[in-house]
């Protein structure tokens, strides 16, 4: 079953290009800016694995984003840099571990039950964060010093360098956006595919469902731990809220602003997210009051979300075209 | 823990736990019978504390805010599910999330331009401010005995209604089969608008008795929103009856939680949770 190509992808070198060119003629403060778009889009498409591509609507996606961030913070020395050697692995290792454990609970329901139970479970672990002195309560804690990668004496990258950490978080997302690729023409993306469209036939087929979705999940959180380790780096810090269910609604909503089951339109989605949080918080405080209103806007005039847009004016131009996409 | 003190826990567990149940069964009756996942169900909630809050403070009489609260929440429900939740009846629970996401944040900050952020307490009416006295030094309020007393009535009224009237008739036949609903000549969009209108209500309704035990503060929503999660997930999505149950399991999980092990009564409700799933994965109660 043979993925359609999207017509996007030849502007992805186009894009790829200007992201890296981009520190060269841009500021400080925006350089920060992409480098968390980035970031997020990481963590949209890790979610598109399980919404877009499997039919999982996770609610409790932060959850992985944030114990991998945390564990980051808990890993590193006080005051020394932490090892890039241990502290990545580790972060991406215990957001799939987490999400492991999650996914034999969660994995058992369907439907709204998923989503319910998705977000209880990551509720959970916010409270277990919140509630307890593991990770500094509800204040959160401080990564003092970002950590580095050394061979031997030599430095080889230094997270705390705002330059390194920009192309280290771009040499990332395009490994994740290559990796997810690949997945996707797997065998185990095209059983994933099957899940999504007619879950029973796949088991009928003789596949072992459970262990297919568990096997997404897990891929799907170990990649939100991934997230979750380069903004933990990049802001020096971590606090309850980053595990909280604004975050898990905050991520569905970039995956759908960008319209599912496109790797491209969860990356969209973020940009798009980020960049209209950034415009709404510096007009007004109550800048949920305009994110809420572009979010029902949205889902009641354009259900396939912003990349749909195109193809809609497309219809409404030449006529004729699925209006209801 | 001697006796007096057991006794109050239990009463007070029960009580949030009814409350918890008038929440819970709104939603799952918004769900069971219309297909409506509806992440806003905790704004409903707020939405009711905040009234009793404000127009308490206007009128000077609990009793009317409740009133008039009532009133606007049916509006309320009304206007919501004729402007916008009829047009995703057809359309994916993703959708519905999204949708009722926004208006969480909407409502969230409409709440703190209308009202502000602070946190607001609301007096109790002065019939029912006495207490009793349990013991020498234990005393237990009236308005929480009131509280049980008003969702135990409620509940059954619920039950009378689905079961025995009419109109319940007509809920149930809906949940079923929307399609031959209609074609027997049924207004089923009707019925929608009046099972959504009660469930709005029945959430803001626990909002304003809430209010003068629990503080009124933001946030206090998405709070009992996710707790209603675990009610119903508990409970079997669509049961009124599994709802029941759930909110008082919790209810004493909770309560009992806390006196036991402070720090991680938090977490107790979520483990409830989880032991549930890995025994029945579609909740105690299938649905009715």
């Amino acid at each position: 079953m043979p993925l359609p190509r999207k017509k996007t992808r030849n502007y992805l070198p186009l894009v790829l290009l200007v992201l890296a060119l981009f520190p060269l003629f841009g500021s400080g403060y925006y350089n920060e800016l992409i480098a968390k778009i980035m970031i997020m889009a990481i963590f949209a498409m890790s979610l598109d694995l399980l919404v877009g591509y499997t039919g999982l609507v996770s609610f409790g996606h932060a959850a992985f984003f944030g114990v991998a961030a945390y564990s980051v913070v808990l890993l590193s020395p006080k005051y020394d840099p932490g090892s890039l050697w241990l502290v990545l692995p580790a972060a991406i290792l215990t957001g799939a571990a987490v999400a492991f454990v999650v996914g034999l609970f969660v994995l058992r329901t369907k439907g709204i039950y998923f989503i319910m139970v998705t977000l209880a479970f990551a509720q959970m672990i916010y409270f277990v964060f919140h509630d307890t002195p593991l990770g500094g309560g509800s204040d959160g804690a401080f990564l003092n010093v970002k950590p580095e990668l050394r061979i031997g004496e030599k430095v080889l990258i230094d997270l705390n360098e705002p330059m390194q950490f920009y192309y280290i978080v771009l040499v990332f997302l395009v490994a994740a956006y290559v990796f997810l690729r690949v997945l996707l023409r797997s065998p185990l993306g095209h059983a994933l595919a099957g899940i999504r469209s007619n879950e029973h036939r796949m088991q009928s087929l003789g596949f072992p469902v459970f262990l297919y979705k568990l096997a997404g999940f897990v891929t799907a959180g170990g990649l939100a731990g991934l997230a979750g380790f380069l903004s933990a780096c990049q802001y020096g810090f971590v606090t309850p809220e980053i595990l909280s269910w604004h975050q898990s609604g905050n991520v569905l909503l970039m995956v759908i602003l960008g319209g599912m089951g496109t790797l491209n339109g969860a990356a969209i989605g973020a940009f798009a997210f980020v960049v209209l949080q950034e415009v709404f918080s510096a007009l007004t405080k109550h800048w949920q009051l305009l994110m809420g209103a572009v979010i029902v806007t949205v889902v009641m005039v354009l259900p396939g979300g912003l990349s749909s847009l195109p193809r809609r004016l497309k219809g409404l131009l030449i006529g004729g075209g699925n209006r209801n996409g | 823990m001697d006796v007096s003190t057991f006794l109050i826990q239990l009463l007070n567990s029960l009580q949030y736990g009814l409350l918890l149940f008038l929440v819970a069964s709104g939603l799952t009756l918004i769900f069971g019978i219309m297909g409506i996942i509806n992440l806003a169900h905790g704004s409903f909630y707020m939405m009711g504390a905040y009234m009793a809050f404000s127009l308490t403070a206007l009128s000077g009489n609990f009793l009317v805010a409740v009133l008039v609260g009532v009133a606007l929440s049916v509006l309320i429900g009304f206007l919501l599910e004729w402007a916008l939740f009829s047009r995703l009846y057809k359309r994916d629970h993703l959708d519905q999330v999204l949708l009722t996401y926004g208006l969480i944040l909407i409502f969230e900050e409409l709440r703190s331009l209308l009202v502000g952020d602070d946190v607001h307490g609301v007096p109790i009416p002065e019939l029912l401010s006495a207490s009793i006295q349990l013991s020498e030094t234990l005393s237990y309020p009236v308005y929480r005995l009131f509280m049980s007393a008003v969702c135990i009535l409620l509940a059954i009224v619920m039950y009378w209604l689905i079961r025995y009237t009419r109109l319940g008739m007509m809920i149930r036949a809906g949940s079923s089969n929307r399609e031959m609903v209609q074609a027997l000549g049924i207004n089923i969009d009707l019925i929608y608008r009046i099972v959504f209108g009660l469930g709005v209500t029945l959430a803001a309704f626990a909002g304003m008795l809430a209010a003068p035990v629990s503080s009124v503060y933001p946030g206090m929503g998405n709070q009992v929103l996710i707790i209603c999660f675990v009610v119903v997930v508990i409970g079997g999505v669509g049961s009124v009856w599994g709802a029941l149950v759930a909110a008082l399991l919790i209810g004493l999980t909770d309560t009992f939680g806390k006196v036991i092990a402070p720090d991680y009564a938090g977490l107790a409700v979520y483990v409830l949770m989880a032991a549930v799933l890995l025994w029945r994965p579609e909740g105690i109660f299938r649905r009715i």
